[in-house]
């Protein structure tokens, strides 16, 4: 077994230095407050920031409004301050009036509905929810893409910045060190290529070539500070905070319920299974 | 007056038994089916089993109650199931999870009969049996992913009966009569909607019945190898047999309790397992125009998906035909008959022709098929004296052990993307997994082994 185990380390150790070096350059993601799920007013406030800045393009058809009881709202409010038709009624599903076809034509691709897209964006490298809370919050100016704006997560977003009067326009800096071949032919080098994005949208690109050993491909993004924004940095976050919570939310509504019951199931079985193994005690005792 | 049936039950029972072998039934195999008093904690993964069987068809009678097979509604409708049907989270959660349940148990149910031989002579039919449950629960599990139609359902669908179309000549006509279309589509979403439902659950309890038919026909193995049949007291009763009912329907509710605590605390509090038991892509509606970045089958799956991609021309060659030769060599030096001698011969020849005129993809659904196949002749190629591992040298123990860490590492490397490292494992490990199999006549029968108790081994609760 000692030997078994050696080679399963071995095996182990290899697989994963084998996934580590094949992800270069993903934009790390921030963790999501998670204890935003749990608070009443950041999921209402998520709600409301939801209704005014997202549910224009995104739809969330799969969830009712009046399911916002969940979070602490009654029929009436949800009626007054978030079904934004005139004739919607609050048990109506949350849908939009843009067609695909024009969503097509003016973003380069169809807003998703977001009902479950905290779930979807699950990954090995943070929650959905994370996603969402880094995603939201990694847009900078960028006068090349048709709207002004480019996000470091998601590069080449048709998406626009839609919180950016929230937060502010502000640059980046992209750092990416590849391999490239040599144009003569003689084998290959590392060149560094930096692309600055001002404040102001215009990007400038320079590369160097670079001597050394121990070079490997990378790629890294900083992002610059925002300015002249409504809220500061640490209001913004917040403010992303709970339409991410929201988000996480609406992918699954009963999840809270579900925990909760679950508490209570697994402290009954735990009584059940005590009484089934005396039971069973009792009975065995006549097998000798 | 009609000659009626003599019974010794009185009353509403009497009646009944004049009728329909209720009493009878209940003493053949319940209060009087004796089994083995030895059963250890391996024995509780059939009756669980039959547990998960049964939640899956009354979680799913519900669900069909609300799901929409159609693809425009299919995603929504089990959306709808989470949140507008009460309690519709519940039956969808223990439906997702009581099918990667099913599984785990299957596979520690099998493993059980790979530790004590519970498939050797009288009960190959069982296990026999047990294998085409095995089979058809694939099945089950295949059809069953692709209705919630996701991106990772369409897209594991579209990957596996595009395999079909690897089989030479009648191929890609084949794979459109599974599909009932060009692709993956409404057609092929309905279809495997019905095989889901009906055709193959009907199977399943059918064979499920057929087994433990078998089963109850020649007795119950236990953990010691040994037949309780051989030592029976005055009344023909086994020595060493207990009544099933009630001593081992009393068992199984532990182990009933014990699985429901595991289970609930995956259900209630991880559903998705990491990603596992609900896939995170899943969550996207199935896009026929988008590829996911990278395709993978549920985890139950992965073992023989590794054999699958681990099939390549240059696994054939250079890894596959050395080893068959070997294999044909070693048959022909110490087979007993010249017709084993020929039938090998015969078909290393075909297959190593095979590889260099057929696709390396038709071999890979060979090698995905046979890794599952090899199942079924297993009573017939373990020559060991003695059935269960207990006694048998030390060293046996050691060669299962490797066969179940090689499964497992099969399965991990099924689950990652392709890369130079996974390829040279998965190699070995496909290797490896036919090795345990095809060299198993040799290596079972080789070694001291132990003797074998007169009674079974059993200390007192």
């Amino acid at each position: 077994m000692n030997l078994v185990t050696r080679i399963l380390a071995a095996l182990a150790a290899s697989l994963l230095f084998g996934t580590a070096s094949a992800a270069v350059g993903s934009y790390p993601l921030d963790p999501f407050p998670t204890d935003k799920l749990t608070h009443e007013p950041s999921l209402q406030r998520g709600a409301k920031l939801f209704v005014n800045y997202c549910l224009n393009c995104h739809s969330a058809s799969l969830m009712r409004y009046n399911r916002l009881r969940d979070i602490g709202l009654t029929d009436e409010q949800i009626r007054e301050f978030l079904v934004l038709d005139p004739e919607g009624k609050v048990g109506d599903l949350m849908t939009i009036a843009m067609r695909p076809a024009d969503a097509k034509t003016w973003f380069g691709a169809v807003p998703p509905d977001l009902s479950v897209t905290a779930r979807a964006r699950s990954s090995g490298a943070g929650s959905g929810a994370d996603w969402i809370y880094t995603y939201l919050r990694a847009y900078f100016r960028d006068d090349t893409r048709p709207h002004g704006w480019n996000n470091a997560l998601f590069e080449g977003v048709g998406m626009p910045h839609v919180l950016w009067e929230l937060q502010g326009p502000r640059g980046a800096t992209l750092q990416e060190i590849k391999e490239v071949e040599d144009e003569a032919g003689n084998g290959s080098a590392f060149v560094r290529t930096t692309v600055v994005f001002g404040v102001d949208g215009t990007r400038t690109e320079t590369t160097e070539k670079l001597d050394g050993h121990n070079l490997h491909p990378s790629r890294q993004w900083t992002l610059g500070e925002a300015q002249g924004g409504k809220l500061s940095q640490a209001e913004f976050d917040a403010t992303v905070a709970d339409l991410t919570a929201f988000l996480t939310y609406v992918s699954d509504p009963s999840a809270r319920a579900r925990v909760r019951l679950g508490v209570w199931v697994l402290l009954f079985l735990g009584v059940f299974t005590v009484f089934a193994w005396m039971l069973n005690r009792e009975y065995w005792k006549d097998v000798k | 007056m009609a000659i009626e049936n003599q019974v010794e039950t009185p009353g509403l029972l009497g009646w009944i038994d004049r009728r329909f072998p209720l009493s009878s039934l209940w003493k053949a195999h319940l209060s009087e089916y004796y089994a083995p008093k030895n059963f250890n904690f391996w024995y509780f993964f059939g009756s669980l089993a039959m547990l998960v069987l049964v939640l899956q068809i009354v979680t799913g009678i519900f669900l069909v109650m609300h799901y929409k097979p159609d693809a425009n509604l299919a995603f929504a409708s089990v959306e709808y199931i989470m949140r507008d049907v009460p309690w519709g989270w519940l039956i969808r959660y223990m439906h997702s999870t009581g099918a990667s349940a099913f599984f785990i148990v299957v596979y520690l149910h099998m493993f059980r009969g790979l530790l004590y031989g519970s498939y050797r002579k009288p009960r190959e039919l069982v296990w026999i049996f047990g294998c085409m449950i095995f089979l058809a629960l694939m099945a089950e599990a295949f059809f069953g992913y692709l209705l919630p139609w996701g991106q990772m359902s369409y897209w594991g669908a579209q990957v596996i009966v595009n395999l079909f179309s690897a089989i030479p000549f009648i191929g890609p006509e084949l794979a459109i009569w599974i599909r009932g279309d060009y692709v993956v589509s409404d057609a092929t979403l309905n279809r495997f909607f019905s095989f889901h439902v009906i055709a193959i659950p009907l199977v399943l309890l059918g064979l499920v019945v057929a087994h433990i038919m078998a089963l109850h026909e020649v007795g119950s193995n236990n953990p010691d190898g040994i037949e309780i049949k051989a030592k029976k007291d005055a009344n023909g009763i086994p020595l060493d047999g207990i009544p099933f009912h009630p001593y081992y329907t009393v068992h199984d509710i532990l182990g009933v309790a014990v699985f429901l605590i595991v289970f609930s605390a995956i259900m209630f509090f991880a559903p998705e397992f990491g990603g596992y038991f609900l896939e995170y892509n899943n969550f996207i509606p199935a896009d026929p125009l988008v590829t996911p970045a990278h395709i993978a089958p549920v985890w139950y799956f992965t073992p023989f998906y590794s054999i699958l991609r681990a099939t390549t021309e240059d696994f054939l060659l250079w890894w596959m035909i050395p080893f068959l030769v070997v294999f044909a060599l070693l048959v022909w030096f110490t087979g007993r008959s010249a017709l084993s001698r020929l039938i090998v011969t015969v078909v290393v020849a075909v297959m190593i022709i095979g590889f260099f005129v057929v696709d390396a993809k038709f071999w890979g659904v060979v090698a995905m098929g046979a890794s599952v196949l090899i199942l079924f002749v297993l009573p017939w190629i373990d020559q060991s004296p003695v059935r269960s591992m207990r006694y048998r040298p030390g060293w046996h123990k050691a060669v299962l052990a490797a066969f179940a860490v090689v499964f497992l590492v099969l399965g991990a490397l099924g689950t990652l993307p392709v890369s130079p490292t996974n390829s040279l494992f998965a190699k070995i490990g496909t290797l490896l997994y036919f090795a345990f199999f095809l060299l198993m006549p040799w290596w079972s029968s080789a070694g001291t082994f132990k003797p074998v108790p007169e009674r079974v081994t059993f200390h007192g609760h």
